[in-house]
């Protein structure tokens, strides 16, 4: 271990924390990033320009500005995993400003490999393992690299430092596999992370839905374990929505709790299947239209429209299997409070609607011939589906049935359940996802953000609630096919969506199923994957075992480290004139003028008196007296008091004010 | 200038001139009872500093220069017949001095060289089955002349472990050759010069550095040094134990030239790299980064 640094390890460390902070650039406030990437380039050239160090108050000053201005650009809230990183990495560029010695080296070399823990907090996709391996090998042929006398080969140091993570990935897989899991996300993630997740509105307004669109992200993937449903009947629900205020739908009570759920009545053949659900704001589960209670997961439960909910927000990826009858009937009963209020419309608006459901009345009085009326006028009116709309004004369902007629599923689904509404059928609005895209790799069913839809319900007597999908009356190939079969392509798709050539294709499925299985089999690896695992590999009933076993291989772990800190820490100072000499050289250090590591008492108070010569004459004396009692003579009393006495009568910082007044 | 020490140090300064340092390590040498091996080119004051040293201490003088064919015979001496007295005399050979200048001891055969070396070493001579002792004090002075030459046998590694110390002697500073070429021939110079001390004052100072206290503090960090060599990567191997017993008596000695009754470190600073500089084996696979005394010093904390 040398004490000082090569300029060229020192370099290529400056190197490695760029690596490894770099991920962080797109999390981090703008100013954060100049100022790590300053300090980088300043350490630099000051070790290449033999600049001097900064002192210890400018040093001080620089950490406070910077962690105020952190709290400053954060609310002063650094609870979030945002903030707290960006206090990290900002901390960690400081250390620069007092990077000198062998301690200082191995400070930063911890912090790199802690600092590499925190990209997971933003990202747990496949390239970003892969860069982390590419990053602990680089701090590793660092680490290695400072433990020599001068600079290494990046060759040597790599080749030994991958050499070490191949030798550490067995351990990792073990720990991976056995090491206990607790339920929930480690960090018990922070609030600011849901934020950045896309996912269904709490409420539909026009361009709502269409917003979502844009994003490929997965909001989904499907296995079915038998037959599988044809796309026209995968409709996935989501939030329901049952109060129009005029411009947007919305839940008039929140569902909250089970309890309330409709009665339902299941027919026909079931459909199971597994969903692995990403991560997403909100607590929806989504099923099939309809899911059997009895298959539930244990924390899920149906709500009074039909929804299937979590107990709790669902903020990490998960599993659950479920069992839905393609056929079912919900609520055949409709009590008089309930049809009251999915008839409720707010007064004066879209007065044209309300004229043109009463005269459909007129024309039909059996219910799902009026609902038939309607979808037929869709159909057969120009009607254009489109994901760029004209924007509407006040009375935006009259403006869109009468005047541009070109919408996207919310504009139908919110149009339809008005004037179902204002011909007297209750009716509300569901959201959800809408099909899926088949896998072949993995035989399973992408469900994306873009595959979002918004469709309507209505409730006929005898029948309960029954799924009217007037898009697919518009554009028959959004149901059946793709959003993107049913728009027009010289509207603009959305890059993600745009034609696809066979290779692009393939290369997408491929992509995809890796995401997925990287995602079924490692980033969902919880508490239950692992029981599932220990089971098939008959390890079930060594659980406890386990358990212990790492309770009690991780306390021997830190009683060894505990022993090893205190083999190196410090011995206590036995010798009292020793004590003595050290509180002086102690006081010289903070003057600036610390006793080098081979440098004999004598030379020492030459040359602090070369430099001070005013502190001359009590350097020598208190030498003069710790030289007698450590080396020439035995100890005495008496001269160890007049030791004592002196050091403590030198005082080298008021002198050093005195020296600064005098010139 | 008080003691009879100070003196010979002070007319040591005013013969060889510039030669601080050098004197006193040599002087150090002496009091400790060690060898001391000159490691220089020749003209830079190596015999006149020998001279100089057995003319201020009173000592009995004799040069060996050392050439191929040098016999052990010649420098230890042999039996004669004498014709006269109807019996083998024993003639002593130059060795029986009490301050021996071996020139150039690498020009000699190593059965030569090992003769030197053993009576160093033992302090007597053994001729012809009979065994005589050495005057005391005794001093070897022995030259090597550090340029690789054809036809030389430089000393081995184990055989310069018998030298307490190595030093060389360096061109003097320009005002010390000024002075040099102003004044008149340093030789002359010398027999001017009165003895400081006797050969006995001279002995009772060899065994008051024996009394020269060295307390716990010093030889904790005589250990470290000694530990720290055998550790260092650039090293084929540390001090030995013999080695760090030299250093110890170095140390003394020149603690009581400084006229201290106790070691501190710098004593022991100041000697090292006379005393271990020659002990020091490199590791040949890492040419290049062997360090020296002075490193060594700078990387051991001073308990």
């Amino acid at each position: 271990m040398n004490e000082y640094l090569p300029l060229a390890t020192l370099l290529r460390l400056l190197a490695v924390l760029t690596l490894t902070l770099a991920p962080h650039v797109g999390h981090l406030p703008p100013w954060v990033s100049a100022l790590i990437a300053g300090l980088i380039v300043w350490r630099g050239l000051t070790a290449y320009r033999q600049w001097r160090m900064p002192g210890t108050m400018v040093k001080i000053a620089l950490a406070l500005l910077a962690f105020v201005g952190v709290l400053v650009h954060f609310d002063g809230r650094l609870g979030g995993q945002n903030a707290g990183t960006t206090l990290l990495c900002v901390m960690t560029a400081l250390k620069l400003l007092e990077f000198k010695g062998r301690r200082d080296v191995m400070v930063l070399i911890f912090l790199m490999y802690f600092m590499l823990l925190t990209h997971f907090l933003f990202s747990q996709e496949m390239w970003t393992v892969a860069y982390l391996f590419v990053c602990v090998l680089a701090v590793t042929a660092v680490l290695i690299e400072c433990q020599h006398r001068g600079a290494l080969s990046p060759r040597i140091t790599l080749r030994k430092g991958g050499i070490m993570v191949l030798q550490a990935l067995p351990l990792m897989v073990l720990l991976f596999v056995l090491f206990p899991r607790i339920p929930g996300p480690l960090w018990g993630l922070p609030e600011d992370s849901a934020a950045a997740r896309s996912g269904l509105p709490d409420q539909m307004a026009p361009g709502d839905i269409s917003r979502l669109i844009e994003s490929d992200e997965v909001a989904f993937r499907v296995e079915f374990h038998g037959p599988v449903p044809p796309p026209s009947a995968r409709y996935w629900r989501g939030p329901v929505f049952d109060h129009f205020d005029g411009r947007a739908w919305r839940d008039s009570v929140p569902t909250f709790a089970s309890g309330l759920s409709s009665r339902l009545e299941l027919l026909g053949e079931p459909v199971s299947y597994a969903i692995m659900l990403e991560s997403q704001r909100g607590r929806w589960l989504f099923a099939l239209d309809m899911p059997a209670a009895r298959s539930l997961p244990d924390d899920a439960f149906i709500g009074r429209e039909g929804q299937l909910l979590a107990r709790k927000p669902v903020t990490e990826r998960r599993r659950y299997e479920l069992t839905s009858y393609m056929q079912y009937r919900l609520a055949p009963e409709l009590d008089e409070h309930a049809r009251k209020r999915y008839l409720r419309l707010p007064p004066d608006f879209n007065p044209r609607t309300r004229t043109l459901a009463a005269t459909l009345r007129t024309h039909y009085t059996d219910d799902e011939a009026l609902v038939t009326a309607v979808l037929r006028m869709f159909h057969e009116q120009p009607f254009v589906y489109t994901l760029r709309p004209p924007p509407l004004g006040r009375h935006s369902v009259d403006e869109f049935l009468f005047d541009t007629r070109r919408g996207f599923c919310e504009h139908y689904a919110g149009a339809f359940s008005f004037l179902m509404r204002a011909a007297g059928i209750p009716a509300r609005v569901v959201t959800g996802y809408q099909g899926g895209q088949h896998n072949v790799f993995g035989d399973y069913y992408v469900v994306r953000q873009s595959d979002a839809h918004a469709w309507a319900e209505v409730w006929i007597e005898n029948r309960g609630w029954v799924r009217v999908d007037p898009t697919a009356a518009v554009s028959p190939q959004r149901i059946e096919q793709s959003i993107e079969a049913a728009l027009d392509a010289a509207e603009g798709l959305p890059g993600h969506l745009a034609a696809r050539t066979r290779l692009r294709f393939y290369l997408e499925a491929r992509w995809e199923w890796l995401n997925g299985r990287w995602n079924a089999l490692v980033l969902s690896y919880g508490p239950e994957l692992q029981q599932r695992f220990l089971e098939r590999l008959g390890l079930d009933d060594l659980r406890d075992t386990i358990l212990a076993l790492t309770v009690l291989g991780t306390s021997i772990l830190a009683f060894m480290g505990v022993l090893t800190l205190r083999q190196f820490a410090p011995e206590p100072v036995r010798d009292a004139a020793l004590r003595e000499w050290q509180r002086l050289t102690r006081r010289l250090a903070r003057a600036g003028l610390p006793q080098r590591p081979g440098e004999g008492p004598r030379d020492y108070a030459a040359r602090v008196a070369a430099v001070h010569p005013e502190w001359a004459q009590a350097i020598h004396h208190i030498t003069q007296l710790y030289v007698r009692m450590r080396y020439l003579d035995d100890p005495d009393p008496a001269g160890q008091n007049a030791l004592v006495d002196a050091v403590r009568a030198f005082k080298p910082r008021s002198a050093r004010r005195r020296s600064w007044i005098r010139s | 200038m008080g003691s009879p020490l100070q003196q010979a140090l002070h007319k040591l300064d005013t013969i060889i001139l510039g030669k601080h340092t050098q004197l006193r390590l040599a002087m150090a040498c002496l009091l400790a009872r060690g060898h001391l091996l000159i490691e220089d080119i020749p003209g830079v004051g190596k015999t006149t500093m020998a001279l100089a040293l057995g003319r201020v201490l009173g000592l009995e003088f004799q040069r060996i220069q050392f050439t191929s064919d040098l016999l052990p015979a010649d420098i230890l001496g042999v039996s004669v017949y004498e014709s006269r007295e109807g019996g083998f005399r024993f003639h002593p050979g130059p060795i029986f001095a009490q301050l021996i200048l071996a020139d150039e001891v690498n020009r000699a055969s190593p059965k030569t060289q090992s003769a030197l070396l053993e009576a160093m070493e033992e302090r007597q001579v053994t001729v012809e089955g009979a065994t005589r002792k050495l005057p005391e004090p005794f001093f070897v002075i022995a030259t090597q002349n550090p340029a690789q030459q054809i036809g030389t046998f430089p000393l081995p590694e184990s055989q310069l472990d018998r030298f307490l110390m190595r030093i060389a002697l360096g061109y003097p500073d320009p005002q010390a050759e000024r002075a040099l070429l102003q004044e008149r021939e340093r030789r002359d110079l010398l027999q001017e010069i009165a003895p400081a001390m006797t050969a006995a004052e001279l002995i009772t100072l060899q065994q008051s550095v024996k009394q020269v206290r060295t307390s716990p503090a010093l030889i904790d960090y005589l250990l470290a040094l000694i530990q720290h060599t055998r550790e260092l990567p650039g090293l084929r191997q540390g001090l030995s134990p013999r080695a760090g017993l030299a250093l110890r008596r170095a140390a003394q000695a020149w603690a009581l030239i400084d006229g201290r009754s106790g070691v501190i470190p710098e004593d022991v600073q100041a000697v090292f790299a006379a005393v271990v500089g020659h002990r020091l084996v490199a590791a040949p696979e890492r040419a290049g980064s062997t360090p020296t005394a002075e490193e060594i010093l700078a990387q051991v904390a001073v308990p």
